[in-house]
């Protein structure tokens, strides 16, 4: 594979991202690491199930007293929109239209920066009202469950960032096309991962 | 970096007929998008609307394993070619967590 080599949309394979080898390793060196993280994500939800409304102390805070709909819906619907948008970014890639793909890209981490915000807004205001990291077992757990997360969104966004400053101008090649596709499978995840978080804590939270 | 790869200039009709199909295969994912979140809106409904948590619960569980499933096979293409080893190690571990809660249900419980 030469890395200058330069490509047409009419000389663009079908499906980039496997067409060498090294991207045929990265695909599914990948989906061994969303097992993995598949794993992590289990662990801590099994944690946050058993120690749900649990203290010792502070007591004065229960899940359905705690968390807000609208603001979670909101968060989810923004998330939810820029997994739809890294999907344009992935059809513009293969495409082979550079430009349309970093601009999708760019959309996605505008939205993903933006439910970064409410996510810290959140956590300041639970903080503020004394729910804090080490107030009981149950806050302690949700933080880490929905903070592993959070972590997650600003490492896929951080990587998103760091692909389309690399690659922009390069261009499209068989070299970073592999790349690109990775880094929206791994947002694809955070979101899947979203699901489970606004159903199983805030949807089965609110209703005690 | 050794592996050469074989570059193939597709003729103009077979290059029209690739780009139709991913015009499709797009509004596809429109349509999967269209669900997910009408999925979402149903289940923030019930919890809103203050059903019996025996109701909610198993519908919005149910509701996230289908948002889940879209996902994995539209947004995340697994529906694609060149999937079966992920979908094999997948199923695999899904049957070992499944056989573990099993187990441990039983051992529980009975």
């Amino acid at each position: 594979m030469d890395i200058n080599q330069k490509y047409t949309p009419q000389s663009w394979p079908d499906h980039p991202e496997t067409a060498t080898m090294e991207g045929k390793n990265k695909f599914i060196g990948f989906w061994l690491l969303l097992a993995a993280e598949t794993v992590t994500f289990a662990s801590l939800f099994a944690t946050y199930l058993a120690l749900k409304d649990k203290g010792p102390s502070g007591m004065e805070f229960s899940a359905a007293g705690l968390f807000e709909l609208p603001l979670v819906f909101a968060m989810t619907m923004i998330l939810l929109t820029s997994s739809l948008t890294s999907v344009y970014a992935m059809y513009h890639m293969k495409n082979h239209n550079f430009k349309a793909m970093q601009a999708w890209l760019g959309i996605t981490v505008l939205l993903g920066a933006t439910f970064l915000g409410l996510e810290i807004y959140e956590f300041n205001h639970y903080v503020h009202l004394g729910f804090g990291f080490t107030n009981s077992a149950f806050s302690s757990a949700f933080y880490v469950l929905v903070g592993t997360h959070g972590a997650h969104v600003l490492f896929g966004l951080s990587w998103f960032i760091a692909l389309m400053l690399r690659n922009a101008k390069r261009g499209l090649n068989m070299y970073n096309a592999p790349k690109f596709y990775l880094a929206s499978l791994y947002w694809h995840f955070i979101d899947v991962v979203w699901v489970f978080i606004f159903t199983v804590v805030y949807l089965m939270g609110v209703i005690g | 970096m050794a592996h050469d790869t074989h570059i193939h200039v597709r003729s103009q009709a077979e290059f029209e007929y690739a780009k139709k199909k991913r015009a499709d295969e797009m509004k596809g994912h429109l349509a999967t998008f269209a669900i997910m979140i009408f999925l979402t809106l149903i289940a923030f409904t019930m919890v809103a609307a203050g059903f019996s948590a025996y109701l909610i619960v198993p519908i919005i569980l149910l509701l996230a394993g289908i948002q889940v499933i879209l996902q994995l096979y539209y947004f995340m293409h697994m529906s694609g070619k060149g999937h079966g080893m992920v979908a094999f190690f997948m199923f695999c571990g899904m049957f070992v967590a499944f056989i573990t809660v099993l187990a441990l249900v039983t051992i529980v419980w009975w």
